[in-house]
């Protein structure tokens, strides 16, 4: 290897690598020593929801139909107190191109690429996003490179990953696959060197009005049916961009009362770049290990200003257990014919408890699925689970232990959420901000305004907070 | 006997893009202890025999060398046996629809 190329060097390329492959000069936003035009960022695109939805239209992408989830939701009125037990709605996304709703976040990518003239494009994802990204490059005739973290030290493929490296390639897309860990990003850098081609980050502001679309389509698709907005929508949590882009879209259709509530499958104790725990798992997104960071300092992106940004959005943040979600996989398989998922079946498992503690007549909406298939099935992951040493059983699902232990819960009143504390959320993003100023930089009252916008909370409550945390600190 | 490829077989190779002890510094202690390791296919430049160092060339057209590790390999993701932890679930679900009204 070169000087050139090796870790350090590459490293330090990065920010040149990101205005060639990207086209942006995120510095041109900064408004302050931490804060930036986050409007100007998104708005500077160009595109408004009804360009996107003509962008996404011209490769069927979008209007996926929004099914009334009528036996679960007779299932869990069963379990709830009388007058209890909102309705549940599904908004079949499994039903976009490449078989979820990250055809939205391709689509304006890929356009926007193919627009500048750029050759191909790349995605560093190991998920639905990477089909999405060679989706999309097909149609417009661009090449596209994937890079995926697709198996361990022993050689052994996560099967939902090995499932996604074959669609890439049914799609076109060349597949580089990579073992566990982060360098993953630095390998991407010198293909995005080499090769010139756009970078489709899942953090871009194009990814991120791409999903607006999904949260206008399904208010008007609920308001259309039944005369009102959802009262709550629950969506599967990883990077943040579905809970951003989400909750922009129901604001821009006029739903701005629909409680946004973030759903993660909890990884709580594994660890994100440890080979050991990586088939450990289970999930390959949707889950804490991702949610957890990217909401506490969504600015970890592979962009330098991440345009998905949850806590300015979400008003409710909930785990449920990787038991829960595959149990209700095969619920919404058995009970309304539809075989999805399995990791975007988290909200699913969320909305199923919480819809319990809502008025009969009151909606809630479960924001996403995704295409089910070989490898990327609860037979898959439950069987792999196994075989890597962990129980799989039947019981209370509050005995789930990641990596150790997957229980499917024995009855449908078991499944529960567990709320996470928002202001220790809070907090935490907080004290990442303030890690991340330079040496020296001081916080202007441009910054405090930033950070009570980036937490939904008052200026006078970043205060409290910063103030407190040099107390800690003095 | 190794398994040879033609010019032009579809095949992958396998390379270390960082040694093991040579992994970023964030990197926990057993991946710190493994290369990363890297799997890309594509069509054989000119024939070579499994463990060879061999050149290929991707879909994308990126000309790449490393040791072939597989000629025209399969994909064998698949389900697995079924479970006996998922197959009641919807014959109890359905039974618990039935006591409260029947399904709709």
């Amino acid at each position: 290897m070169s000087d050139e190329q090796s870790y350090q060097a590459v490293m330090a390329r990065r920010p040149e690598i990101m205005r060639q492959s990207i086209g942006l000069n995120y510095e041109q936003y900064a408004t302050g020593a931490l804060a930036f035009d986050y409007e100007r960022l998104l708005g500077d695109t160009g595109y408004d929801i009804d360009r996107v939805r003509e962008v996404q239209a011209r490769t069927a992408v979008g209007n996926t139909p929004l099914v009334a989830l009528e036996n679960i939701t007779a299932l869990l009125r069963g379990l709830a107190a009388p007058g209890k037990g909102a309705r549940i709605y599904l908004k079949d996304e499994a039903q976009n191109p490449s078989g979820s709703f990250k055809d939205r976040r391709a689509s304006l990518s890929v356009h926007e690429a193919r627009k500048r003239g750029y050759a191909g494009v790349a995605a560093a994802t190991s998920g639905n996003y990477g089909a999405a990204v060679a989706s999309q490059a097909a149609k417009a005739g661009l090449c596209c490179i994937i890079v995926q973290e697709a198996f361990d030290g022993r050689g052994v493929v996560q099967p939902e990953i090995a499932e996604k490296t074959r669609a890439c390639e049914a799609y076109g897309a060349e597949v580089i696959r990579l073992s566990v860990g982060p360098e993953l990003f630095y390998l991407y850098l010198r293909v995005l060197e080499e090769t010139g081609y756009f970078n489709a980050s899942l953090y871009t502001p194009y990814s991120i009005l791409g999903i607006e679309t999904l949260g206008a389509e399904l208010a008007a698709q609920v308001k259309a049916l039944t005369g009102c907005f959802p009262d709550a929508v629950v969506t599967t949590h990883a990077g943040g961009g579905n809970v951003t882009g989400t909750a922009r879209g129901l604001v821009k259709a006029g739903a701005v009362e629909s409680e946004m509530i973030a759903a993660s499958v909890d990884l709580t104790g594994l660890h994100m770049a440890s080979d050991h725990d990586f088939n450990r798992k289970s999930f390959t997104t949707g889950h804490t290990g991702f949610s957890m960071p990217f909401t506490t300092w969504p600015d970890r992106a592979d962009v330098p200003r991440n345009a998905a940004r949850a806590l300015r959005y979400m008003d409710r943040f909930v785990t449920v257990t990787q038991g829960e979600v595959f149990y209700l996989t095969q619920v919404l398989a058995e009970l309304e014919g539809l075989e999805r998922g399995p990791a975007g079946n988290t909200s699913l498992a969320a909305a199923f408890a919480i819809a319990q503690t809502m008025e009969e007549d009151q909606i809630v909406v479960v924001q996403e699925s995704e295409y089910t298939g070989a490898g990327k099935h609860p037979l898959a992951q439950l069987n792999l689970a196994r075989k890597m040493g962990v129980e799989v059983r039947r019981g209370d699902p509050r005995d789930n232990l990641p990596g150790r232990r997957i229980v499917l819960p024995e009855h449908p009143a078991q499944v529960a959420v567990s709320d996470i504390d928002l202001d220790r959320v809070r907090r935490s993003y907080l004290r990442n901000a303030v890690a991340a100023l330079r040496e020296g930089a001081r916080l202007e009252p441009v910054d405090l305004a930033f950070l009570a916008a980036e937490t939904r909370m008052t200026q006078s409550y970043v205060e409290e907070v910063l103030d407190e945390m040099r107390g800690t600190q003095g | 006997m190794v398994e040879r490829a033609a010019k032009g077989a579809w095949v992958e190779i396998h390379g270390v893009v960082l040694p093991a002890g040579e992994r970023a510094p964030q990197v926990p202690d057993d991946t710190q202890r493994l290369p990363l390791e890297m799997r890309v296919k594509g069509f054989l430049v000119a024939a070579a025999a499994v463990g060879d160092t061999a050149e290929i060339v991707t879909v994308a057209g990126r000309r790449l060398h490393g040791v072939l590790a597989a000629v025209n390999p399969a994909y064998d993701h698949g389900f697995g046996a079924p479970l006996a932890e998922l197959l009641t679930i919807g014959q109890e679900v359905r039974a618990l629809l039935r006591e409260k009204g029947g399904v709709r």
